[in-house]
C-alpha cells in the first residue's frame, strides 16, 4: 500500500511537472480521436446495412478509447524492466516483502495516477464538443464505474505479467511489441470489437483483452444490459485472478533460477 | 553530391555492423514492428470486409494510398532516426561534436542513426503496395508506376521534414514536443484514407501546411482514374516535387535553428 | 606568425533561473526569470604557430566557452577572432577540417565499432587521401601504442587506451593546431605521462600548436611553455611559468633542515611553516638571491640540508584566482552555463 501511494504521488507529480507534454499528448489524443471518427462517419455514411453498432456509439466508443487509453498495460513497469535487465532484482529478495504484490500495487498506480489529469479533461471535451454521450442510464453508469475498476486491476495484473516476462526475454523488446499488437486489436482500441468480422469474435470473447476497453465501454453505452455486467466482470475478474497467478507462477520459477544461476 | 552519398553509405555501413551485433534484438524488433502495423492493417481490412466500401472507395483502391502513405513513413523512419532522437544529442552536448567536423550538422545527424528495426513498417506497405497495383492492373512499366515511386519519395521527404522540424524544435526548448507525432503518425492514419472523406481543416492542413496529400491523394487520385482531381492535372504529376520542396524547406528551418544554437551555446 | 588572434571577444549567455520546490516550478511555468553572465568579458591574446599553450582558470570562468569560439561551434556576441587568417564561426566546415579537438570527457569513437573502423569513417568525414591516411595512421599508432587494441570495440578500452585513440582521432587529417581539453583526466600515472610525452614530441617535432586546457597542473608544468589564465571573462595573466610565479608573488621557497630545534627568522625571508627541525622559507628571487639567502643562514645556524624550490603551480594559480577574487565584484559569482571544465 505505502508503495502503491508512492507510486502514485511520484506519476502524479511528473505529470504535473510536464504539463506541456500532457498538454501535447491531449491535443494528440483529440486529434486521433477526431481523424477516427470522421473515418467511421464515412464507412457509415456509404453503407446501408444494418451494423452491430450505431455510429454515435461507435463515436461514443471511440472517445472513450480515446481517454482510457493510457489504462491499457502496453509495455511493463519500466523501473521493474530496470531491476530486472541490471540483475539487481536479486537484492529485491532479500527484503520481506512479496516481490509480485509489490509489482502489482506499483502497476495499478501507474495505471490510475494518468486518469485525473489526462483522462476527465479529455472526457470532458468530448462529452461538451466533440459528440460523446453520456452513460446511457444510472445502472449503465453504475455497471461502468464497477467495470472500470476490474479494468485496473486486469490491467495491473498483466502489466506485472509482463514485466515478470523480462526475465526471459532479456534481448528482446520484440515480445513487447508483439503484445502491443495483440492488446489494440483484441481490446477494441484500433475498432470497435463489434465491428470486427464475425468469425473472430468467439476468440475475441475468451481472450483477456476485451476487459480492457470493450467491457466497460458497452456497459456505459447500454449495448450490453446491466444484467449482462456481473457476468462481463465476472470473465475480467476472472481473468485477472488467472494472470495474477501465472504472474506468481513465473516469478517463482524466474527466481528460483536467479538464486540458482547467482543472477 | 556524390561524395557525400558514399560518406553517407560509410555511416550506414558503420551503424548496421553495429546494429548487427545485437542480431536478435533487430530481428525480434521487425517482427513486433510488423505486428504492429500488421494489425492496424487488419482493422482497415475488417472495416472494408464489413462496409464494403467508403464514400466510393474499394478496398483495393484504398491499399494503393495505404501502401504509399506506409511506405514513405517507413523510409522516413529508416533513414530520419537521428532527428527523433535529436534532443538527446542536445541533451547530452554531443551535438558540438557534430560541430566540430568538417560536414553539415543535418548530415551528420541523418546519417548517424539508420533504425533497421522499422523495416517491419516497410515489408508490410510493400506487400500492401503490391497487391493494390495488381489488382488495378499497374504493376508494369509506366508513367503511372513511375509516378507512384516518385509520389513515395517525395513522401518520405515530406515525412522526414517533419522529422527534421521535430529535431529542430529542440535548439529552442528541451521539453521534447510529443505534438509532432500528430503531424508523422496522425498523418499517416489519416493518409491511409482518401483525404475527401475529412473535413475541411483537415483536409487543407494535410495540404497546404504539411504537404501529405502529394504523397499519395493527389497522385493515387490520377492513378486510379477517380473523380476527386485535385487543381489542374499537371500538378499531380509534380506531386514529387512538393515533398521535396517541403524537405528542402525544412532544412532551412534546421539552420535557423543552429544559428539560434551556436549564438546561445546551450 | 600569428596563428590565433583574438581581441576583446565579448559572449554574454542568458541563463533561465530555476526557482525551488513545487511552487516555484509551476510560477516558473508562468514565468520565467532570467539572468545575464558575463562568460567572455572582453578576452584578447595571441597565439603564435607551434606554441604550446596552457589556458586555464576556475571553472565558470569562461574556459571552454572560448575554446568552443575558437573552434567554430560558438558564435561570440562581439570582438575580433581570426584562426589560421579565418574566422571560425563564418566558416565553420573549412575551420573544424583544419584543427582537431580532443575533450578528455567524452569520445568521438564509435561506441560499438572496433577501434580502427571509427578511424575509417573518420578519414571520410575529413575527406583524407587514403595513402597519406595509412601513413598518418601507422605513425600514430606506434607513438601512441595502440596497435594492439585497433581491433577492439571502442567500449572494452580502458580509459587510457580509449583516451591514446581519441588523441588518433583527432590528429589523423593532420591538422595545423589542437585544442585538448582536459586529456589526462582520470587516467593513471603511467598513461598520463604516454600523453604527455607524445603531446611534447608532437609539438616539437610536427610543430603542432596546442591550446591546452586543464585542471592537472602537473600537465602544464610539464608541457607548457606559455599560460594563459582566465577569471571572470578577463585574461588574468599571460606569460611564461616564471612570469605567473613572479605576477602571483609566491617567490621561491627554501627549505631548510636544522641540526637542533632553534629559532630560525632571517628579515628578508618569510616562515611559511615550520614541523620540528624542518622550517620552509618564502623569498623573493628579485630582492633577496638566493645565494646570499643560503650563505647568511649556513653561516648563522647548523644546518643540515637544505634545498631551493619553486612553489608548487596550483598554490600559484590558487594565489591568482584569490587575488581575482578579491578584486571581484562583492556579490557572489554565478555561473555560466557551461561544461565545467
Amino acid at each position: 500500500m505505502r508503495a502503491y501511494v508512492a507510486i502514485f504521488e511520484a506519476r502524479f507529480r511528473a505529470l504535473l511537472q510536464y504539463r506541456a507534454a500532457a498538454l501535447a499528448g491531449l491535443a494528440t489524443q483529440v486529434f486521433w480521436g477526431l481523424v477516427r471518427v470522421m473515418i467511421f462517419t464515412a464507412f457509415y455514411a456509404s453503407s446501408t446495412g444494418a451494423q452491430p453498432m450505431t455510429l454515435p456509439e461507435v463515436i461514443t466508443y471511440v472517445w472513450l478509447t480515446q481517454a482510457l487509453l493510457m489504462m491499457l498495460p502496453w509495455r511493463p513497469d519500466p523501473d521493474v524492466e530496470q531491476l530486472i535487465r541490471s540483475g539487481n532484482v536479486a537484492y529485491e529478495l532479500v527484503r520481506p516483502v512479496d516481490l509480485h504484490g509489490l509489482w502489482l500495487a506499483r502497476a495499478v498506480a501507474q495505471r490510475t495516477a494518468p486518469v485525473l489529469l489526462r483522462c476527465l479533461p479529455m472526457v470532458v471535451l468530448a462529452y461538451s464538443v466533440f459528440g460523446m454521450a453520456g452513460p446511457a442510464g444510472p445502472l449503465p453508469a453504475l455497471a461502468f464505474a464497477v467495470s472500470l475498476c476490474a479494468t485496473v486491476a486486469l490491467s495491473a495484473a498483466l502489466t506485472a505479467l509482463l514485466s515478470v516476462s523480462t526475465f526471459f526475454t532479456l534481448t528482446g523488446r520484440g515480445l513487447h511489441s508483439l503484445v502491443i499488437g495483440v492488446l489494440n486489436l483484441m481490446s477494441g482500441a484500433i475498432i470497435p470489437l463489434p465491428l470486427l468480422p464475425e468469425w473472430i469474435q468467439p476468440l475475441v470473447r475468451v481472450l483477456p483483452f476485451r476487459g480492457l476497453l470493450d467491457t466497460p465501454f458497452r456497459l456505459y453505452m447500454g449495448h450490453l444490459p446491466p444484467e449482462a455486467a456481473l457476468q462481463a466482470v465476472g470473465h475480467q475478474l476472472l481473468w485477472t485472478v488467472l494472470l495474477v497467478l501465472a504472474g506468481r507462477w513465473l516469478l517463482a520459477r524466474a527466481l528460483r533460477r536467479v538464486v540458482v544461476q547467482g543472477g | 553530391m556524390l561524395e557525400s552519398l558514399r560518406v553517407y553509405g560509410c555511416y550506414v555501413a558503420v551503424a548496421l555492423r553495429g546494429q548487427l551485433q545485437y542480431r536478435g534484438s533487430v530481428v525480434m524488433g521487425a517482427l513486433g514492428n510488423l505486428m504492429v502495423t500488421g494489425v492496424e492493417l487488419f482493422g482497415l481490412w475488417a472495416l472494408f470486409d464489413r462496409f464494403g466500401q467508403i464514400q466510393g472507395w474499394t478496398l483495393a483502391e484504398v491499399a494503393l494510398l495505404y501502401g504509399m502513405a506506409n511506405v514513405s513513413l517507413a523510409l522516413a523512419e529508416i533513414v530520419g532516426r537521428g532527428f527523433r532522437v535529436f534532443d538527446q544529442l542536445v541533451k547530452s552536448g554531443d551535438f558540438d561534436r557534430l560541430l566540430l567536423r568538417p560536414r553539415g550538422t543535418a548530415f551528420q545527424v541523418a546519417a548517424q542513426h539508420f533504425e533497421l528495426a522499422r523495416v517491419g513498417r516497410l515489408i508490410q506497405g510493400l506487400a500492401v503496395l503490391v497487391y493494390a497495383l495488381v489488382a488495378q492492373g499497374l504493376l508494369r512499366p509506366g508513367a503511372e508506376l513511375v509516378l507512384v515511386v516518385g509520389s513515395i519519395v517525395g513522401g518520405a521527404c515530406t515525412f522526414m521534414g517533419v522529422f527534421v522540424l521535430q529535431a529542430t524544435v529542440a535548439f529552442f526548448t528541451i521539453e521534447s514536443l510529443e505534438l509532432f507525432a500528430i503531424i508523422t503518425y496522425g498523418g499517416v492514419e489519416t493518409a491511409q484514407y482518401p483525404l475527401s472523406i475529412y473535413g475541411d481543416g483537415l483536409r487543407r492542413f494535410f495540404t497546404w501546411v504539411v504537404p501529405l496529400a502529394f504523397a499519395n491523394f493527389v497522385p493515387g487520385v490520377v492513378v486510379l482514374g477517380r473523380p476527386e482531381r485535385f487543381g489542374p492535372e499537371w500538378l499531380a504529376w509534380a506531386s514529387p516535387l512538393v515533398g521535396v520542396g517541403f524537405f528542402w524547406v525544412c532544412l532551412r528551418v534546421w539552420r535557423v535553428g543552429e544559428r539560434y544554437y551556436r549564438s546561445t551555446g546551450s | 606568425m600569428a596563428q590565433i588572434v583574438v581581441e576583446d571577444l565579448r559572449k554574454r549567455f542568458v541563463v533561465a533561473e530555476r526557482r525551488a520546490g513545487m511552487l516555484g516550478a509551476l510560477a516558473g511555468v508562468v514565468r520565467r526569470r532570467h539572468r545575464v553572465v558575463e562568460a567572455l568579458a572582453g578576452v584578447g591574446f595571441r597565439v603564435d604557430e607551434g606554441e604550446l599553450v596552457g589556458y586555464i582558470g576556475p571553472n565558470g570562468a569562461g574556459k571552454s566557452t572560448t575554446v568552443k569560439v575558437l573552434a567554430g561551434i560558438l558564435v561570440p556576441d562581439g570582438g575580433r577572432c581570426e584562426v589560421q587568417g579565418r574566422v571560425p564561426w563564418l566558416e565553420r566546415v573549412e575551420h573544424v577540417a583544419r584543427i582537431g579537438v580532443v575533450f578528455g570527457q567524452r569520445t568521438q569513437l564509435w561506441w560499438d565499432l572496433p577501434v580502427v573502423e571509427s578511424f575509417e569513417l573518420l578519414r571520410e568525414i575529413y575527406r583524407v587521401d587514403r595513402q597519406q591516411y595509412r601513413v598518418r595512421l601507422d605513425a600514430l599508432v606506434n607513438a601512441l601504442d595502440v596497435g594492439a587494441v585497433l581491433d577492439v570495440p571502442v567500449r572494452q578500452l580502458s580509459l587510457g587506451q580509449r583516451m591514446r585513440c581519441d588523441v588518433v582521432a583527432a590528429l589523423l587529417h593532420a591538422p595545423q593546431l589542437l585544442f585538448l581539453d582536459e586529456p589526462t583526466i582520470g587516467l593513471d600515472a603511467p598513461a598520463k605521462l604516454a600523453v604527455r610525452e607524445f603531446v611534447r614530441r608532437l609539438n616539437r617535432e610536427r610543430g603542432t600548436t596546442v591550446i591546452l586546457t586543464t585542471h592537472d597542473m602537473d600537465d602544464i608544468e610539464a608541457l607548457c611553455s606559455r599560460v594563459v589564465v582566465i577569471d571572470h571573462g578577463r585574461i588574468s595573466c599571460d606569460g611564461s611559468l616564471d612570469h605567473l610565479r613572479e605576477r602571483a608573488g609566491v617567490g621561491r621557497r627554501i627549505i631548510v633542515d636544522l641540526e637542533r630545534d632553534e629559532p630560525l627568522a632571517p628579515t628578508d625571508a618569510r616562515v611559511v611553516s615550520r614541523e620540528g627541525t624542518r622550517v620552509v622559507l618564502a623569498f623573493d628571487p628579485v630582492r633577496t638571491p638566493a645565494a646570499a639567502l643560503v650563505a647568511r643562514i649556513t653561516r648563522e645556524h647548523a644546518v643540515r640540508d637544505l634545498f631551493v624550490e619553486n612553489p608548487p603551480i596550483e598554490e600559484i594559480v590558487a594565489r591568482l584566482y584569490g587575488e581575482a577574487d578579491a578584486r571581484g565584484e562583492a556579490e557572489p559569482r554565478p555561473e555560466p552555463r557551461e561544461d565545467p571544465s
